[in-house]
């Protein structure tokens, strides 16, 4: 298939930051980006940039709002940073690595440590749950105080201020990310095999989405929740969720192709428009309707490892494996 | 691409059935002044005596891959505990990988080959095994596990030969021979030995694989009669037939991958100058080009299989029906 056009660029208008470590998550605190760097530093980038030491040892996962970035860390520690970098750590267990963090609504959040998931709400008692298998992967619901737990062979949905026992969806294998639709009825994981699993919730029926070449370790819903889009293939791949019955028995659409993956992708707060970063460090911006396509960034620097959309949707954060940042605002 | 595997993080995998002397290496290893620093998974938190903030605890979670191989099990805890030890890959030399003494090596050993992430940063360098003199070959009869240890092993540790006598030991290695030809095998005692013996081997690195030593396939034409897991070796002077010898081989490990426990091999392809290798954990095979067959060399090709009751005149039928 021939390269149809060069795409129209907003190359000049990146600001590029060095950050110096490898990029593990990207967030915006309001006007700030905050780089999360494996490391264990987060990098607030705004007019100006300041660096701030979250964890001692490597940060294992990242999640936040608008106001606060969480990571969990090798030391044990949950940390949350403000866009003033205070950090606090809002829980502490020496010895154990926190593998999953997750950020829910009235400042509650959830973590992992091996087997065993915990909730923190700001107000009342804290709760934990344990698993048949480490927690591969943890998601408040948009709304209300649920959680989707992924572990090997499904997801536990989990009220943690409820006395039932949590639901469970089965499906054989590894599941490592979990994510809800933003009409909360799908929960789809990544797993271990180069797939994504779903669940319709109504009536419990599977969604098999296969056939990438590699482990899916980005998605993210458009506006609307009209797709979910994914990394882990040469081009972006959209499964079409806008039906009552989600993907089962559709094509995904296919994105921005090129010849090598992609490695992170994030949709766009208000329009119908991904980004799409790539291993070899190129970002592009893409329309979903007609698959237009504008280059935000260069080759260089790493895979692309994460991707931030400001919430006003007029800034693009991008971070790379290499330590490279990128700010790009419209 | 010799370059790219050169920057990649070995990792080191320990077995050895209770009380044989794992531990012991383990502390030898991080507490000598080798002046690098490694990462270590153990199992059990407490027995390490070195004091080391990149000690990480296992789950031991072995699970099915959903891919079509029936005997494909990894430990999705390693590739969790990897990718988080990647994160502060500036701050090690390499990973160690203690496995408890009941463990089957094999699932270990295939998550470097099943995940992709994992196999991209890292390399397993080799299954270092450390077997009791005394005990093992009465282990050898009674416990499965460490039957699969040594078959397994790249280096075996034949440790605490102190209580034994040379008769017993040369009749324990003998036991060893049989079922693994290919391993290294260092007399010890209380585990001592020089670390460069046990770490960076390479021995699962394709540029590696010089020979399949004759001299040590002897044993395999051992038969001893309580030995269910043993190696067949076969060779041939004549070339090979790639288009008759890759659907064999993919055909032998899929339908015989869970008893085939380990496979090397270097071939010499009809109207090829180059030596072809490979390397097989069950049913999951590697293999490439290696470098061009020397004039000084003889163009044979050998293979061999460390497994359980596998049927060695059809392997040997099979081998040689690839004759070119």
């Amino acid at each position: 298939m021939a390269d149809t056009s060069t795409p129209s660029s907003l190359t000049s208008k990146l600001r590029p930051v060095d950050l110096g470590g490898a990029v593990v998550g990207l967030r915006f605190l309001g006007p700030l980006a905050a780089f999360v760097l494996g490391e264990g530093e987060v990098v607030l980038v705004g007019e100006e940039e300041s660096r701030v030491r979250a964890h001692n040892g490597a940060v294992l996962s990242v999640a936040g709002d608008d106001k606060r970035i969480l990571t969990g860390g090798d030391d044990g520690r949950v940390v949350a940073t403000v866009a003033d970098g205070t950090t606090q750590a809002l829980f502490e267990q020496k010895g154990r690595w926190i593998d999953q963090v997750a950020a829910g609504p009235d400042g509650a959040i959830a973590f992992s440590a091996g087997k065993t998931a915990h909730f923190q709400p700001i107000k009342g008692d804290a709760k934990s749950l344990d698993l048949p298998s480490t927690v591969g992967g943890l998601a408040f619901a948009p709304k209300g105080t649920r959680l989707a737990v992924a572990h090997y062979g499904g997801v536990s949905l989990w009220f943690p201020n409820a006395v039932a026992k949590p639901e469970r969806l089965e499906w054989k294998g590894s599941h490592r990310g979990v994510m809800w639709s933003p009409d909360m009825r799908f929960v789809v994981t990544t797993m271990q095999e180069a797939a994504l699993h779903g669940w319709r919730l109504s009536d419990g029926g599977h969604m098999r989405m296969t056939g990438y070449p590699s482990r899916v370790t980005s998605m993210a819903f458009t506006t609307g929740g009209k797709f979910l889009a994914t990394s882990g293939s040469s081009e972006a791949i959209l499964w079409p969720f806008a039906s009552k019955e989600g993907p089962m028995g559709k094509q995904p659409s296919m994105l921005a192709p090129r010849d090598v993956r992609v490695s992170a992708v994030a949709a766009h707060p208000r329009d119908e428009v991904i980004a799409c970063g790539y291993e070899d460090g190129l970002v592009l911006m893409v329309r979903i309707s007609d698959g237009a396509e504008i280059l935000m960034r260069a080759p260089g620097g790493g895979a692309v490892s994460a991707l931030a959309w400001r919430g006003d949707g007029g800034a693009l954060a991008i971070g790379t494996e290499g330590g490279a940042g990128g700010l790009v605002a419209f | 691409m010799p370059d790219v595997a050169s920057t990649k993080i070995p990792v080191t995998v320990l077995t050895g059935y209770l009380g044989a002397g794992k531990t012991t290496l383990l502390n030898r290893i991080l507490s000598e002044p080798h002046g690098k620093k490694y990462a270590v998974v153990v199992n059990e938190f407490g027995e390490i005596g070195i004091d080391n903030d990149l000690v990480v605890g296992a789950d031991e979670e072995v699970f099915e891959m959903n891919n079509g191989c029936i005997c494909c099990t990894v430990r999705g805890d390693l590739i969790r505990i990897i990718d988080g030890l990647l994160r502060r890959k500036n701050d090690f030399d390499g990973i160690i990988i203690e496995t408890t003494g009941l463990a089957d090596p094999a699932p270990v050993a295939q998550t470097f080959f099943v995940d992709e992430t994992v196999g991209a940063k890292t390399s397993l360098d080799a299954v270092v095994t450390v077997a009791d003199a005394k005990w093992l070959k009465d282990r050898l009869k009674d416990a499965p596990e460490a039957k699969s240890q040594i078959a397994f092993a790249d280096v075996i540790l034949l440790n605490k030969t102190d209580l034994v006598t040379e008769t017993e030991l040369k009749d324990v290695e003998m036991r060893i021979r049989a079922i693994n030809p290919f391993a290294r095998i260092h007399r010890t005692q209380r585990s001592e030995i020089a670390i460069d013996k046990v770490l960076g081997q390479g021995a699962f690195d394709l540029d590696r694989i010089q020979a399949i030593d004759p001299d040590f396939l002897e044993g395999g034409h051992r038969h001893f009669h309580d030995e269910d897991m043993r190696s067949y070796s076969f060779s041939s002077d004549k070339p090979l037939d790639p288009d008759t010898f890759f659907p064999w081989i993919q055909n032998l490990t899929q339908t015989e991958g869970p008893n085939i426990l380990r496979s090397k091999g270097i071939l010499a392809f009809k109207d090829d100058p180059e030596r072809f290798v490979f390397q097989g954990v069950h049913m999951i095979l590697d293999g490439d080009h290696q470098r061009p067959w020397r004039a000084d060399e003889p163009k044979l090709s050998r293979i061999v299989f460390i497994g359980r009751q596998l049927d060695a005149a059809a392997l040997e039928k099979g081998f040689l029906g690839c004759v070119a």
